[in-house]
């Protein structure tokens, strides 16, 4: 495929990139940092926190069981809120500039 | 040359027969056959789609993005079919089944790492690269010295996990069907390099789909018999591991002196909570940092991301692996909970020490036990999954090597990125065979040594040098090729180094001293014992302490061998008396070196390229704008 000309410094300069840059980089970055402390949490927990880990919930489930299947929750959850905000507004907004790519900044 | 290698297989399979060990397989002799039935229908399966994926590749985009065609949902199978490796399969319900709650809160990282893959690596990569890790450092760096850099660390982290991969494919074929281990290797060699070869990542792709499906579908399968006796309650089957006397026993032989006081309810319980394996909290950070950060940065997973046709479709990719791989690991608390109450850690570390064995053990037991029709079907089907499964992983990553060896060294700094497609397909095949051979070299010459700590490794170098790299190459705009090549070289030579001289080596006299601890401490109790049964009256006692010297014997007789097998040995192999580091995983100091030695490496160096390209760099990893499209077929 041959790859169109493009005014990079144009179009990453145009308000509509700067819009969706902003808006990326402000929620990738907070889901990344959220995700980080929650799992490194588990073995912090486990090493330091061994007894809260031990207290018996229902039966025999504890609170290091239900910690850990959180987990898995958690990053599912955080997958999917992802997804939902990309596929709605982030994709929206990189097919408009996509659409308007050629004509930002005339092309070279 | 699909019909030549079929023969050649058959061949093997062939020459395989009269080497069938009797040692201590899980397949009793008399239903070999079955476990040979079952292995042949997969591998049957999985050349038939290298048969008609070998007609789809003819050019570059084929052999190393399956045409840029794979659905998303497809993608997602296949990253977890290259993803869970035998180590994640057998390796965990093991672990589970023998040191319970910490073997569970082991695998969490192995999915948590895809958050990094899915926000930060998993679009960009897919907007601006297009075969390899090389392309996308070489997008706005330099591209001759970003490939070769590149080229060499893909190669670095794929040989270690290979190695890793074709040692345990080795020994678990041994284990489970008793085949020799030199011919379990050839096997696995060849068949993965019959479906690269021919089939690229188009039949690779198709292969690791089945034997993830098959995966989940075992996994799925037994958990539900293991679960039905108890309603699918889960308080009731914890309530069942707690009970159990295998449990029970297994902690009080784990916990020693300290279990002395505690209620059998006490001790079953202590098997949910944590403390039981994992014992340094500091080295399970520093795990869990290349995990998350290494994932990423590994090459086969990488290259998944190309075989899709958008930026969408690699996020839905994604979205997919996370539900299947995080699902598998949800299931392997059942299968190696269930393996340790239904079969016992006795049995269990009889066929394999590690625990390997607990999840195909579990499938007999589920099937009617070992001398029963059915639990032979059930264990030849999951033996038949964990074979699958190596072959999976390990031909994903002789394609990520063999890519790195055509595409980025041969094609992009031998001939300037001046050839034609059929040079560079040409180019690949024999780069795979030349990997594909090595491995079967390497998997045959590392027969016996201790691997494990490999896969572990490939992960921090990934984690210390690939992933800074492309992470700021991606997101920093001072990121150069100065800091590239520095990043590189620092991050993955600390990694190593950090490794060499770390407890993971053997150090021969610590081995020693230990070892003569513990004949001392048997020679004692076997004094002792003696002077017991010569008092001993009554002929159960007598048996008793009898069970006892014979396995105090046994001990010290392992003993004595470990000892006897390191000869005059008394350093490791870089010469050292003792660790000079003290964590096993050197993620946590190797993994700020190599993000420190990009962001120096960038600063120290000009290069007006890098900063050129910067804005468009960003726009299109961002916007998708002028990605590699998908081709016709």
């Amino acid at each position: 495929m041959a790859a169109k000309p493009m005014d990079w410094i144009a179009i990453d300069q145009d308000p509509r990139f700067q819009a969706l840059h902003a808006k990326k980089s402000r929620f990738l970055w907070g889901l990344m940092i959220l995700s980080i402390v929650y799992y490194f949490a588990l073995p912090i927990g486990a090493a330091y926190f061994t007894d809260v880990f031990k207290i018996k919930l229902w039966g025999p489930i504890n609170v290091g069981l239900v910690f850990a299947l959180s987990e898995f929750i958690v990053a599912w959850g955080i997958a999917w809120v992802y997804a939902r905000r990309a596929n709605t507004e982030f994709d929206t907004m990189a097919a408009e500039i996509n659409r308007a790519a050629s004509s930002i900044g005339g092309t070279k | 040359m699909i019909a030549r290698g079929k023969t050649a297989l058959a061949a093997l399979l062939l020459a395989a027969g009269p080497a069938i060990a009797a040692d201590t397989s899980a397949v009793s002799d008399k239903f070999k056959w079955l476990t040979f039935l079952v292995f042949g229908a997969i591998i049957g399966l999985t050349m038939y789609v290298t048969y008609l994926a070998a007609k789809r590749v003819k050019s570059a985009s084929q052999f190393y993005a399956a045409g840029r065609s794979v659905s998303g949902i497809q993608n997602g199978w296949a990253i977890a079919g290259d993803y869970l490796s035998a180590a994640s399969f057998l390796g965990i319900a093991g672990l589970i089944s023998l040191y319970g709650y910490d073997g569970f809160m082991y695998s969490v990282g192995w999915l948590v790492a895809y958050i990094t893959v899915l926000l930060v690596i998993a679009e960009p990569c897919r907007n601006i690269g297009k075969y390899t890790l090389g392309d996308i450092l070489a997008f706005r760096n330099n591209p001759k010295s970003a490939k070769t850099v590149a080229a060499i660390s893909t190669i670095t982290v794929s040989i270690f996990y290979l190695t890793a991969q074709m040692v345990g494919g080795g020994v678990l074929v041994k284990t489970l069907v008793g085949i020799d281990y030199e011919i379990s290797v050839i096997v696995v060699g060849v068949l993965m390099l019959a479906y690269v070869l021919f089939g690229g990542m188009v039949a690779t792709t198709w292969v690791q789909i089945i034997k993830a499906v098959l995966l989940v579908a075992a996994s799925i399968l037994l958990v539900a018999f293991t679960w039905a006796p108890y309603g699918f309650s889960l308080p009731g089957f914890l309530q069942a591991a707690v009970d159990s006397v295998n449990i029970q026993g297994q902690v009080t032989k784990l916990l020693g002196d300290a279990a002395k006081n505690m209620s059998a309810q006490e001790l079953g319980q202590r098997f949910l909570e944590p403390g039981l394996y994992l014992k340094n909290p500091i080295d399970q950070i520093s795990l869990g940092m290349a995990l998350v950060l290494g994932t990423a940065g590994m090459p086969h997973i990488l290259m998944r991301f190309f075989t899709v046709p958008t930026a969408k479709d690699a996020r839905v990719s994604v979205i997919w692996a996370m539900g299947i791989i995080g699902g598998f690991y949800v299931l392997t608390l059942f299968l190696g909970l269930g393996s340790a109450i239904n079969v016992g850690q006795a049995e269990i570390t009889r066929i394999d020490k590690g625990g390997n064995m607990a999840g195909p053990l579990l499938a007999q037991f589920l099937g009617g036990g070992a001398e029963s029709m059915l639990g032979n079907l059930f264990l030849a089907f999951v033996a038949a999954v964990a074979f699958a499964t190596i072959v999976a992983v390990v031909a994903g990553l002789v394609l990520a090597s063999a890519s790195a060896m055509s595409h980025d060294i041969y094609v992009g700094v031998v001939k300037g990125e001046h050839a034609t497609q059929e040079e560079e397909v040409r180019a690949a095949r024999i780069s795979s065979i030349i990997v594909g051979i090595l491995a079967i070299i390497i998997g045959i010459l590392a027969k016996g040594q201790n691997v494990a700590h490999l896969v572990a490794l490939a992960f921090a170098v990934a984690a210390s040098s690939n992933l800074p790299c492309v992470l700021l190459t991606l997101y920093w705009r001072r990121c150069n090729t100065g800091g590239i090549v520095a990043g590189m070289i620092v991050g993955g030579l600390s990694a190593i180094a950090l490794v060499l001289v770390s407890p993971n080596m053997t150090y021969p006299v610590m081995v020693k001293a230990a070892q003569a601890k513990i004949i001392a401490g048997a020679d004692e109790k076997l004094i002792a014992l003696n002077s017991d049964l010569g008092a001993a009256t009554d002929p159960a006692a007598q048996d008793k302490i009898k069970t006892a010297i014979a396995a105090l014997e046994k001990t010290r007789t392992t003993a004595q061998d470990t000892v006897a097998k390191l000869g005059d040995a008394t350093t490791s192999i870089v010469g050292l008396d003792k660790p000079l580091f003290e964590l096993k995983n050197p993620g946590l100091i190797s993994i700020p070196l190599g993000f420190l030695a990009v962001i120096i490496g960038s600063l120290l160096y000009r290069d007006k390229r890098a900063d050129d390209m910067w804005d468009e760099l960003y726009v299109r990893q961002n916007t998708g704008i002028n990605a590699e499209g998908a081709t016709a077929h």
